[in-house]
């Protein structure tokens, strides 16, 4: 990159590597050298976090998977002697589970961080989608995975999200009897849930693969939403982004940390820790805490078509944030109503989380339906509107003018950006 | 592509040697730029192309029929699903049991005399999955009322003699179905299915 030094090896065996497989230049340009912009704050960390927990998962899972036998006889009882017999069994199993409700509370942040500071934007269209494609990844991996203990509340997990599909007209019931390889829920399900959840996480891998590469290709977006304009608009990733992101990691580990040391069946249910029963189903049965919001949207349709619809309609709808939002000002700092509308919606989503939690009767209900007509007014009417009526506020002509002068222009004031009324 | 591409008009340039060293750079452009041309007329080689692809695709397309049935439901799974009987006499007046047919539970339910009043005297014309109660016995055995506990919502089980009917609860979403399972007030759009069942005796059916 231009002004950073390019990779010179520093051993003669890197540098006849060099020549055969240029691994070491690639990850001196991607993680060393690459230039960052220089005001990302903290919430640029989450990206590197979910890196991490993607790999916590897969090494906590692989070992499980050396104990963990997917019979719906022996399931269950496989799981807890993992609790019980094998060596560190509780700490790795604690650190699954739990690693799960890390892994998205980070995605969330992370997702909640690309709407404020408006990172779908032209460019980065393709880098937001596959981010989107991430989330339906990880969702059903979680999904698939919160069954395999074969508790309760995973046998009727199973049930109630499979019949999902039960609402698609005419095939809808053929569907689900091939989902499930047979009439209910059973055996054969259990074995390709299980076969399904060791190979999506190295699909995400995958992914992620794609969603770096088209990160590379576009640059990071920054809190002040203005491209790097010189190279003072850049530091290099390593020391300053590697530091930073290390930093938060450490401090995010340690809540992880205490997740599975003092609370770990915290964010758990307890009917899980009764044997999946097929005749009897809970009294209140509630998905994990992360697809609250959408259990929410769903119970909130008294129709189960169009709530099934509105379910998958409320992730969907995020891959085409990038056109529904008309804005040309990237960063919520400078716009001054999209800020309101964006707390709003943070509140809207946090609120259906706990209405999902809820039993579906009284004003939760009520409240869940005008929540959900906010879900979907924000991007289907608020965001379109916004982006034409809005007085935004006038944009830094760079990031070092951004950050050094707080936005007072450096040198010769430049003249205010056409569009910008203040 | 634009080598092997020879349309109809140029075949004869297949004969030429310089050909096999694909040798348009060294002063041969003029001649061989025209072989990037499509031509207006399908050749033979398009054919080959399109017939070869296709052929591919067939193939391709083919290897999934097994790769996606095989998550149907196994020989043995369907033979699991033979019928069975169920002896009605220990069934006492208003008790409802439950037994397993194909892995769904199956309610039968000895409703009392209060219960199937309530049932036939229902304005059918207003109910979400019109169907009236005689549609969901057997004739002569008003008393039994067998059905698949299984919610139409998204297929939780429904708890026998709960909500404001007298007739089946269902916990998940809130579904109330009356004493002939029809449903009658949330999410839950169709009455419980009715499975495959016959009087062997006044006493005994067989499920299936
Ligand atoms: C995207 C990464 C992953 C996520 C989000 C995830 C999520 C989950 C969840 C929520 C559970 C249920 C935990 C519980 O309540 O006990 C689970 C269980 C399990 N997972 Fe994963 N998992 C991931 C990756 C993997 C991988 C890569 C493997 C194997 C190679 C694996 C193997 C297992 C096994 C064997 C269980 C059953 C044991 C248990 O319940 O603790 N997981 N997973
Ligand atoms: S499954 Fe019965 S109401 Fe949803």
């Amino acid at each position: 990159m231009s002004g950073h030094p390019s990779y010179q090896p520093q051993s003669a065996f890197m540098r006849w590597m060099e020549r055969r497989l240029p691994l070491g230049g690639l990850i001196y340009s991607s993680f060393v050298a690459y230039p960052t912009p220089r005001n990302l704050n903290y919430w640029w960390t989450f990206g590197g976090i979910l890196a991490f927990m993607l790999g916590v998962q897969i090494v906590t899972g692989v070992v499980l998977a050396m104990h963990y036998t997917p019979h719906v006889d022996y399931a269950f009882d496989s799981v807890e002697q993992i609790m019980r017999d094998v060596n560190y069994g509780w700490l790795l199993r604690y650190l699954h589970a739990n690693g799960a409700s890390m892994f998205f509370l980070a995605a969330y942040i992370h997702l909640f961080r690309g709407m404020y500071y408006g990172s779908y934007k032209e460019p980065r269209e393709v880098l937001w989608i596959l981010g989107v494609i991430l989330l339906l990844l990880m969702i059903m991996t979680g999904f698939m995975g919160y069954v395999l203990p074969w508790g309760q509340m995973s046998f009727w997990a199973a049930t109630v999200i499979t019949n999902l599909f039960s609402a698609i007209p005419l095939v809808g019931e053929s569907i689900v009897t091939w989902l499930w390889g047979g009439f209910a829920v059973g055996n054969p399900t259990l074995n390709r849930f299980y076969s399904l959840h060791y190979l999506l996480p190295f699909v995400i891998a995958g992914v992620v693969g794609l969603h770096i590469w088209a990160l590379h290709m576009v640059g990071q977006n920054n809190p002040a939403g203005v491209e790097p304009k010189t190279e003072q608009d850049t530091v290099a990733f390593t020391p300053y982004a590697t530091i930073k992101d290390s930093f938060l990691l450490a401090v995010f580990c340690i809540m992880f940390a205490w997740f599975v040391f003092y609370i770990p069946n915290f964010l758990g249910h307890p009917d899980n820790y009764i044997p999946a029963n097929p005749a009897v189903t809970p009294m209140h049965i509630v998905p994990e805490w992360y697809y609250l919001p959408f259990y929410a949207i769903l119970r909130a349709i008294p129709n189960k078509l169009l709530g099934v619809m509105a379910l998958g309609a409320s992730i969907l709808i995020l891959a085409f944030l990038p056109w529904l939002d008309t804005s040309r000002v990237r960063s919520a700092r400078y716009r001054p109503a999209y800020r309101q509308f964006f707390w709003a919606f943070v509140i809207v989503c946090i609120g259906l989380g706990w209405l999902g939690s809820k039993p579906p009767e009284g004003n939760y209900v009520l409240f869940a339906r005008i929540f959900t007509a906010y879900y979907f007014a924000f991007f289907l009417v608020i965001l379109p509107v916004l982006g034409k009526i809005e007085r935004t506020k006038a944009l830094p002509n760079s990031i070092s003018e951004s950050v050094l002068r707080e936005g007072k222009p450096i040198g010769a004031p430049a003249p205010p950006p056409a569009s910008a009324k203040v | 592509m634009s080598v092997l591409g020879g349309d109809g008009p140029h075949a004869e340039q297949l004969t030429q040697p310089a050909r096999a060293g694909c040798g348009w750079t060294d002063g041969q452009k003029g001649t061989m730029h025209v072989t990037t041309m499509s031509s207006a007329e399908p050749t033979r080689r398009d054919f080959l192309y399109i017939a070869t692809a296709s052929v591919a695709g067939i193939g391709a397309a083919a290897t999934l029929v097994p790769l996606i049935t095989q998550m149907n439901p196994d020989a043995s799974t369907i033979a699991a699903g033979a019928p069975i009987e169920v002896d009605l006499s220990p069934i006492a007046d208003g008790q409802v049991i439950k037994v397993f047919w194909r892995g769904k539970p199956i309610y039968v339910n000895h409703r009392t005399k209060k219960q199937i009043e309530e049932a036939q005297n229902v304005d059918v014309a207003k109910l979400p999955d019109p169907q009236p109660d005689s549609a969901r016995v057997k004739p002569g055995h008003d008393q039994w009322q067998v059905l698949i506990g299984i919610c139409t919502h998204l297929g939780c089980i429904p708890i026998a003699h709960q909500g404001p009917y007298d007739g089946y609860f269902c916990p998940c979403h809130g579904s109330v179905y009356d004493t002939s399972g029809r449903i009658r007030q949330g999410p839950a759009p169709l009455n419980l299915a009715l499975p495959p069942y016959a009087f062997l005796s006044d006493t005994k059916i067989r499920i299936g």
